[in-house]
């Protein structure tokens, strides 16, 4: 029995450092229209009061994995926005 | 042995993690807090992560090392509160010869720099507070 795919799809963003402190909040739930994608999440986290901080392209995660803007987000996913990396 | 740690690195340990009678060579790399940063003199600094992908990808990164070159691998980096001259992150790799130590220790740090979700927040000499951005650094290099 062929599945039916959801007509929206609800992901948990997390935000980081100083995303965290653009958006105000370091975690978010968003449902978008399926399909959707890494960057269509990023879309609308810059529409956010605070959002337009966040680079059009910035590095993503998808469920702890980096992930590109075209890679397709399914319902549950966690989304993270990682600010430039500052490690070592 | 877990890659991220709230207390202090310790590198013997480390070492011994990945020492064996068959491993002659052991390279190691420590990276340690600075007093400056693009001329600001810095007091200190806090390490944050995304803490379950920071693992992840540390792992990632030890196992294609591992894939790659004849070696075993010791990788921890600190989170927290950090002073000057305190190890932030440590690379040890152990192998039968040095060529392979040498290579693997490098492109270890260089991919933990480069991929695992770690941020710096400097505290400077001047009372301002910034995160650390690289990718600004090089812009402006």
């Amino acid at each position: 029995m062929a599945a039916i795919a959801p007509a929206s799809v609800t992901v948990r963003v997390l935000l980081f450092a100083s995303y965290a402190e653009s958006l105000g909040a370091d975690s978010l739930d968003l449902t978008l229209s399926s399909p959707a994608t890494v960057g269509g999440v990023v879309e609308r986290l810059r529409a956010l009061p605070g959002g337009r901080l966040l680079p059009p392209k910035p590095l993503c995660a998808r469920n702890l994995a980096h992930a590109d803007a075209a890679e397709p987000v399914t319902d549950g996913d966690e989304i993270a926005v990682l600010p430039p990396l500052a490690g070592g | 042995m877990s890659y991220l740690t709230a207390g202090p690195i310790d590198v013997a340990a480390l070492h011994s993690a990945v020492h064996a009678p068959d491993r002659g060579g052991v390279a190691a790399f420590v990276g340690l807090v600075r007093d400056h940063h693009q001329g600001r003199a810095v007091l200190r600094l806090e390490y944050s992560a995304y803490g379950p992908m920071a693992e992840a990808e540390c792992a990632r990164i030890v196992a294609e090392a591992e894939a790659r070159w004849r070696v075993a691998i010791a990788l921890q980096h600190r989170l927290g509160a950090l002073a000057i001259g305190d190890a932030a992150v440590a690379v040890v790799a152990a192998s039968a010869h040095r060529d392979d130590a040498f290579a693997a220790c490098r492109h270890v740090i260089e991919e933990v720099k480069r991929r695992v979700p770690v941020w710096k927040r400097e505290y400077y000499a001047d009372g301002t507070v910034a995160w650390v951005d690289p990718t600004a650094a090089m812009q402006h290099a």
